[in-house]
């Protein structure tokens, strides 16, 4: 059964058509990159996949239920490219939010926030408020408080997005990490073609005007991903040919907008 | 794509559509606190509640008879001027003790929060007393100020010159807060560009931080416009001065029993004014500040 | 909402001493600003030989404060109560009829004009006719026009601040499937305190004037705005500044309660400054 599953999903925002006859489906322990460049409407299909935003027309499955169902049944844990962490709760607090809302006692809360901690390397920072963290920090909250009641699915939108390259790398590799010990399965959307692949199992091309799937590169590097991976041919290889499935996408786009 | 995904979808009638839309919600919303007061008026009278204030006819007069109030001749018998002539005279009267209080107080709260702005110790030292100013019961202090400045003001100038003092009093001090907070909201980077420039303080203080203030600025001067029509009015008060609408509230609150509906009318007119004053600086912040319209605290 | 990433940084912890300790240095300057500004006065008052009816000695304001404390404390616990009274009213109501006009945003939209044009009102005219729907001599009379001059403030920036939250720590409540009392309690109210505060504060300042105000249109024999202007009259200046000075401090001291709260409440904003 997929995790994900969209039926040619339409979205329009007044005149504008954000999202065109979208179909995808997403296997279990999949990790699937949206990638493309402004305007195709990568964050949009993630807000419909969580039930944010409704589509116009078609439908999004999760878990094998309409996607408001999931959302209800707390099926995913979501990430944005700011932290939004509460600036009034202490990081504790924070990553307890959810499991607050979901009704867990309280020992049970403080039990899964240390462990949650300690997944993303932050013990010791409990009490700490979320403007006393660096950026990089944040963002670790942040996943860990997406997790925090593991969820089988995680949504995350340009997590990285405003990280210096360092930070986002190392974060990369402590994202797979904790992928592959959850288990869960994981659709991310960004901007950078390397991140992409050296994280994704597969790679969805977007184009925009309008938003639409223009290739999926499937991606075959060996796991467990490494640093060195990074440095493999194939690795090279893959970043060029979604940098090119990406090109074909926007001058498909060019051809469309050019005047006659 | 995040641009689309964080707007909310939102209609996109034709805006004139949507103007009459709001419109008539305006006039619904207004009809609605119109039988609101009435239907109020209407069931305490029939029960005789009289918590929290007992309901007559002189306490909540009815509305029509209020604008009806307007519209008649000020004294019985239908002889002399209509009340409205009376109540506009009045009003302009309190307009130019309060635009001149305002201009005053807007440029002095200007000047005091630059001065502030830049020099952290000035600000340490005066801030607290500029807050603590506010405090002082303007009203209680008003005919001492007249009995202050009528000797030194030529004859222009005389009465409605030391209630225009007044409201300047009340109106620079929004002025000073915010003008201190805008000049600081300037971002760093576009300062450190001024700076690559070889600009000095002099400039980057009317290139950059007053510019970047000017939201703040306006959204204080707003607060300040009503401000000073309420200094003007309070100084007006106890002044002995007749000619405004404080004068004019005098008059009628003496005459409240035998006729209300004088001092709530005096009360429409003195609302008028103050949302007039509004309008008038939101205007001109219209026209001054044409940048994305942002949420400043 | 959260603020620029900075470099790790050290709880502020350490006792309320030092707290205080700050605190003493920071108001040095403004102490010693009252200090000359006082001497100032003091000293040009002398000078100029200037008459009790335009401006009394600060010394002399000072020691009649001190010989006629008890009877200036009872007119202003009089009327500190009329301006807490309509205070805690206004603002309570102001704040409950925010959040139910910010979760029904089409009440909120359809209200928010004419709770501007209110906002924009010399609402004070109105305290000749709340005089009359109580006795003048009643504290309710005074607690209404404070009530109501209170109001408008607090409800435009409580407003301002339960719609202006980030919209994805909305989105992100949405995705626990949080309803929307949840969502205002944790996400909305919070991210609104600080707007809150800045309308209480407003609040404060306005409540002790609205009672004097309210007091000058009639009121008590008793009451400090009553006691100032029969002083006033009776060409006792010294007294009627005692009482200003009086209304001054109580109108302070409000205002000073509620930074102190706002401080307490807001321990988790960087710098709870202004």
């Amino acid at each position: 059964m997929s995790v994900v599953e969209i039926k040619d999903v339409t979205k329009r925002f007044g005149e504008t058509t954000a999202l065109q006859g979208i179909g995808l489906d997403i296997e279990e322990s999949e990790f699937v990159s949206l990638i493309g460049p402004s305007g195709c409407g990568k964050s949009t299909l993630l807000r419909i996949i969580g039930d944010l935003i409704q589509p116009t027309s078609g439908s999004a499955f999760v878990n094998g239920k309409p996607a408001r169902q999931a959302r209800i049944d707390r099926d995913y844990g979501i990430v944005f490219q700011d932290a939004v962490l509460y600036d009034w709760r202490t990081v504790a607090k924070n990553i307890a939010l959810p499991l607050e809302l979901a009704r867990w006692d309280r020992r049970r809360r403080t039990a899964k926030v240390k462990e949650m901690l300690d997944l993303v390397e932050l013990g010791g920072f409990e009490s700490h408020h979320p403007w006393q963290l660096s950026g990089g920090m944040q963002q670790r909250v942040s996943i860990a408080r997406a997790l925090s009641f593991d969820p089988p699915l995680l949504l995350m939108d340009e997590p990285f997005g405003a990280l210096d390259e360092m930070t986002r790398e190392r974060l990369n590799m402590e994202l797979l990490r904790i992928w592959e010990a959850s288990g869960s399965t994981v659709v991310f959307v960004t901007h950078s073609i390397s991140e992409a692949v050296f994280l994704s199992t597969r790679v969805v091309v977007m184009s925009p005007r309008p938003g639409r799937i223009s290739d999926v590169i499937p991606i075959d590097l060996p796991q467990p991903r490494t640093a060195l991976t990074r440095e493999e041919p194939r690795f090279f290889e893959l970043v060029t040919q979604v940098r090119e499935a990406l090109h074909l996408g926007h001058e498909s786009d060019r051809a469309a907008v050019a005047p006659a | 794509m995040s641009a689309i995904a964080l707007e909310r979808p939102r209609a996109r009638g034709p805006a004139v559509r949507r103007g009459i839309g709001r419109a008539a919600l305006f006039v619904l919303v207004g009809a609605a606190l119109w039988g609101f007061w009435e239907g109020y008026r209407w069931l305490w009278i029939r029960e005789g509640w009289s918590w929290p204030f007992t309901v007559t006819d002189n306490a909540m007069p009815h509305i029509h008879r209020i604008f009806q109030a307007l519209v008649d001749h000020a004294r019985p018998g239908g002889v002399g001027p209509r009340l409205i002539t009376i109540l506009t005279r009045a009003a302009l009267f309190t307009a130019k003790e309060a635009a001149v209080g305002f201009a005053l107080g807007a440029v002095l709260g200007f000047a005091l929060g630059v001065l502030l702005a830049h020099f952290r110790i000035l600000q340490r030292g005066f801030l607290p007393w500029v807050v603590a100013s506010q405090t002082v019961p303007i009203l209680v202090v008003a005919p001492m100020v007249v009995v202050w400045l009528n000797p030194k003001l030529p004859g222009s100038l005389k009465d409605w010159g030391a209630v225009a003092v007044i409201a300047a009093y009340l109106t620079f001090f929004p002025v000073t807060i915010s003008t201190i907070r805008g000049l600081h909201s300037a971002d760093r980077k576009a300062l450190e560009l001024m700076r690559s420039y070889a600009a000095g303080d002099w400039r980057i203080l009317w290139k950059l931080r007053v510019p970047a203030a000017l939201p703040y600025i306006f959204a204080a001067l707003k607060v300040s416009a009503t401000a000073s029509v309420v200094g003007a009015i309070i100084g007006e008060l106890p002044s002995s001065i007749q000619d405004g609408l404080g004068g004019q509230i005098i008059n009628y609150s003496q005459y409240y029993t035998i006729q209300p509906t004088g001092l709530w009318a005096t009360n429409v007119i003195a609302a008028a004014l103050g949302i007039s004053f509004f309008l008038i600086v939101l205007a001109a912040e219209r026209i001054v500040v044409r940048r994305a319209p942002e949420n400043i605290a | 909402m959260t603020t620029a990433p900075t470099a790790v940084q050290p709880v502020p912890r350490g006792g309320m001493a030092r707290l205080v300790g700050r605190r003493l240095v920071d108001w040095l300057p403004a102490a010693i600003v009252l200090v000359g500004m006082t001497g100032l006065w003091e000293a040009l008052t002398r000078a100029f030989h200037v008459q009790d009816f335009l401006l009394p000695k600060p010394s002399a304001i000072a020691s009649t404060f001190w010989s006629t404390r008890s009877e200036l404390w009872s007119a202003g616990w009089f009327t500190f109560q009329e301006a807490l009274g309509g205070f805690v009213l206004g603002c309570g109501f102001a704040i409950l009829v925010a959040i139910v006009l910010a979760r029904w945003r089409v009440l909120g939209s359809a209200f928010m004009p004419y709770a501007i044009a209110a906002n924009a009102i010399p609402i004070i005219a109105f305290a000749p006719i709340t005089n009359t729907w109580f006795s003048p001599l009643d504290k309710s009379s005074k607690i209404s026009i404070v009530a109501v001059l209170c109001f408008f403030p607090v409800l435009v920036n409580t407003l301002r601040g339960l719609t202006s939250v980030n919209p994805r720590a909305i989105e992100l409540m949405e995705s626990y499937a949080a309803g929307q009392v949840q969502i205002f309690r944790r996400v909305r109210i919070p991210a609104a305190l600080p707007f809150i505060f800045t309308g209480l504060k407003v609040a404060t300042v306005l409540a002790m004037i609205g009672a004097v105000v309210g007091e000058y249109f009639g009121g008590a024999l008793n009451a400090l705005g009553v006691q100032i202007l029969t002083r006033a009259r009776v060409a006792d200046f010294r007294e009627a500044w005692a009482g200003i000075m009086l209304a001054c401090l109580l109108g302070i001291a409000l205002y000073l309660a509620v930074s102190a709260v706002e401080r307490l409440t807001l321990r988790w904003v960087p710098s709870t400054s202004e």
